[in-house]
């Protein structure tokens, strides 16, 4: 009886998509927002770790690790339920784009296990040796994780079967520059001054690096099949990246830190959305598998629609609630460890 | 060139060995500091000030080296597994994006607020985002393990073939997440969470109590500690006891593997301890050549719910292919036996503790100082137990492991990477050791937190203060 009453429900969720809504679709775009929330996040992490380079001052240094400090592992939890998601929703698609990129996988993996650990590492000791090696370790990570990720998305979306491709690499330095400009976004936020100013034209430099990278990795990968660079909406979404990178240097110069770093995380997901429209309806054209295909049946999709749809908006009130309690440039007192 | 499907099991037992340690650590930890920071901001006492402090500081670098050593076992289902993956991530990737959203999402935002938040939040929401740490932990484990257990006792699906391989389905989800496992599991895997870091904090604790540095924060860590372990330690032993009956019923294969019993035998006694006689028993230990002290029937007892004469099932009448029984067998034996020794410990302790000389007795500094790592250590018996045992399948019955491994996966691959995860996560336990170490010599109070009043001389006798 109340087995009866517990799986009628749950029968019935087994018979057609939730309010008859295009799941496909809606999860194929939902996959890469996740995605893209992870880059647009832990970028400026990525970002502040390869600016991280540019300081010598141990005081100026202290206070690029305590401006992420509060938030890099969550962040990089985006990462995790990007992961999670592609495996309940595409289950194939999670076999086989890892596998096949299998090294590329463990050098992102490893990368981000070295941008994790250095910082806490950093921290320990306090002579100048340490300090030194922990510091190259986090710089390394932090270019290396966005780099390995782009390369990875590169070769997702050229459908590149190797270690990688011109273009895929082309795509991967883009990807880092395009996190070095959303770290130094992030610090006009959390600094000020000198430190504030010279991170800022590191930003700018990256700005017009990130533009004419992922301009010339298109335009390498222009050659695979699916990837229409002249579709309209591939050159709706470069035109408007171009206006929010004007938006960014113009803001960040006239000290509207919040503007300025709202028009980077834009062009973050613009990327994101690029890389999404030219692969639709692939979703792994590489496996020869579209979204259509790989999607997983009926019932632990709706499962896992209603659980998303629970949840989701949940952890956005944790980041809300996460953000304004470090709002605003670190203190003077604020310390990461 | 070394077989993918081998080096893609060695390298997830290495990567699974080395990240359970970190979140044992956390999933331990969460209900002290849940209590350290509760107590810290009610009574405002300097020592529970001191407490939240310190701990946090173990909880947040063990956080931080799970997190990263944990993300690397998602991905490997789909690097190393994707046979698996592909099969099963109907069933498999749902808890895990779950759990994503759920628990891990929660742990990693309030830990920001957690660590860094003291001076720039209301007590309130400091109060809370301990609690919602502490939570994350527990939960991120619920899901996790839905989906182990599942893989022990599946249930709620039907397989299909689809172009040769077998497909699994999900049709019950209640069934399935509900599964005859997941209960045990839970309570099991939790509980051994607490007593492992119950007996890190009082081995730790006790180490100052012996070198005469017993200041009021290691007392009150001891006492507390040891309060948690005499509940723990005794319940582990009876809880793991219904759990073996429990894996009888479900995992005759396992179980049998545990007592090594080949032949299926009635009236069957518990090896309470079994002796190899020669080096043969210890790499194939077959219950009949062992020489045991066993308690008569209690296998059997334990097996059936209380008929002494119940039949066990051996490995011959199971399958053909038995997972590595020696390796079950004996990960088996020294998990229950230390076990009982927690057990010993925590009753010498509480013993010592109601005659007001908890902290005069040093052998029992020592034994609980040397005991330290060992709940740690117990649970990866445990779990080698649980993994090793199930084995050939990787879905008990369903599938094998060999036929969850990647088929694009190459030998030199899978060696490459297996290669850098023993040297990177070899070098990982090293530097968390060392930090952790650091922490508690450096950074834990040194000097007594009470009024001078209370204050002692190294080596003078301690004054109870009970």
């Amino acid at each position: 009886m109340i087995d009866a009453i517990a799986t009628a429900p749950l029968a019935a969720l087994a018979d057609g998509p939730l309010f008859g809504l295009p799941l496909t679709r809606l999860w194929f775009g939902l996959v890469f927002a996740v995605f893209g929330t992870f880059l647009a996040l832990d970028g400026f992490d990525f970002g502040v770790g390869a600016l991280f380079a540019t300081r010598e001052d141990d005081h100026e240094r202290e206070q690029l690790l305590s401006a992420i400090g509060p938030f890099w592992d969550g962040n990089e939890v985006w990462l995790v339920v990007f992961g999670g998601l592609l495996f309940a929703v595409f289950p194939v698609v999670y076999g086989n784009l890892f596998s096949r990129h299998y090294l590329l996988m463990f050098a992102i993996l490893g990368s981000l296990i070295l941008r994790g650990l250095a910082p806490e590492m950093y921290e320990q000791r306090h002579d100048r040796q340490w300090q030194q090696y922990w510091g190259w370790a986090f710089v390394g990570g932090s270019l290396a994780a966005p780099f390995t990720l782009g390369v990875f998305v590169g070769n997702w979306l050229f459908g590149v079967n190797g270690l990688a491709s011109a273009a895929s690499v082309t795509i991967g330095l883009a990807v880092v520059a395009l996190t070095v400009v959303d770290g130094a976004a992030f610090l006009g936020l959390k600094t000020r001054g000198n430190l504030r100013q010279e991170t800022r034209i590191y930003g700018h430099m990256a700005q017009v690096a990130y533009l004419v990278l992922a301009v010339v990795g298109l335009a390498l990968g222009r050659s695979v099949a699916h990837v229409d660079v002249t579709a309209p909406t591939t050159l709706a979404l470069l035109g408007s990246t171009v206006v929010l990178a004007v938006v960014y240097v113009l803001a960040s110069r006239r000290g509207r830190h919040y503007v300025a770093f709202a028009a980077v995380i834009g062009q973050v997901y613009g990327l994101v959305a690029l890389v999404a429209t030219l692969l639709y309806p692939w979703v792994d054209p590489a496996g020869g598998l579209t979204a259509e295909a790989a999607i997983v049946s009926t019932l632990p999709l709706n499962l896992t629609t209603i659980g998303s749809a629970l949840l989701l908006p949940l952890v956005a009130v944790y980041f809300v609630v996460l953000y304004s309690a470090f709002d605003g440039p670190v203190d003077e007192g604020d310390s990461y460890a | 060139m070394i077989d993918p499907v081998i080096a893609s099991r060695l390298q997830f037992a290495v990567t699974t060995i080395v990240h359970i340690i970190f979140p044992v650590m956390s999933m331990g930890l969460a209900p002290f500091l849940i209590y350290f920071t509760w107590k810290d901001i009610r009574t405002e006492e300097q020592v529970y000030r001191q407490l939240r402090e310190f701990w946090t500081k173990v909880f947040a670098i063990s956080f931080v080296v799970g997190t990263v050593t944990g993300i690397v076992l998602e991905f490997e289902f789909g690097t190393n597994f994707a046979a698996f993956s592909t099969a099963a991530g109907e069933l498999f990737g749902g808890p895990l994006a779950i759990e994503g959203m759920m628990a891990f999402m929660l742990e990693a935002t309030f830990l920001g607020i957690f660590v860094f938040g003291r001076e720039r939040v209301s007590d309130r929401l400091y109060m809370l985002s301990s609690v919602l740490v502490g939570l994350g932990t527990w939960l991120s484990a619920l899901w996790i393990l839905i989906a182990n257990s599942w893989m022990q006792t599946p249930r709620g699906f039907e397989t299909v073939m689809e172009s040769g391989q077998p497909v699994v389905m999900l049709v019950d989800p209640i069934a399935a997440y509900a599964n005859p496992r997941f209960p045990w599991m839970y309570v099991h895997m939790q509980n051994a969470a607490l007593l492992s870091v119950a007996l890190f904090m009082a081995g730790v604790a006790a180490y100052f109590v012996w070198m005469n540095r017993d200041t009021e924060f290691w007392r009150k860590t001891m006492k507390i500690a040891l309060a948690v372990l005499l509940i723990s330690a005794p319940f582990q032993a009876i809880h793991g006891d219904a759990y073996g009956r429990h894996v009888a019923d479900t995992q005759p294969q396992k179980f049998a593997a545990m007592e090594a019993q080949y032949d299926t035998d009635s009236s069957v006694g518990l090896k309470l301890l079994a002796f190899p006689t020669s080096l043969q028993d210890i790499t194939d230990p077959r219950a009949e050549n062992l020489f045991v002290i066993e308690l008569p029937f209690v296998a059997s007892i334990l097996a059936s719910g209380g008929d002494p004469g119940a039949s066990i099932t051996g490995l011959n009448d199971i399958s053909s292919e038995n997972p590595p029984v020696a390796i079950v067998f004996w990960a088996f034996r020294a998990m229950v036996g230390l076990g009982m020794w927690f057990i010993l410990l925590a009753f010498w302790g509480g013993v010592r503790w109601y005659q007001g000389r908890l902290f005069d007795d040093d052998r029992l500094a020592q034994a609980l100082a040397a005991s330290s790592l060992l709940g740690i250590f117990t649970v990866e018996l445990g779990w080698i137990v649980t993994e090793v045992g199930r084995q050939p399948w990787v879905i008990q019955g369903v599938m094998k492991t060999s036929a969850g491994v990647s088929p694009s996966l190459t030998g030199t691959e899978a060696l490459i990477t297996l290669a850098a995860f023993v040297g990177v996560y070899a070098a990982l336990l090293v530097l968390y050791s060392y930090v952790v170490t650091r922490l508690i010599r450096e950074e834990a109070p040194t000097r007594p937190a009470t009024p001078a009043g209370d204050d002692h001389q190294p080596g003078a006798t301690i004054p109870n203060d009970d």
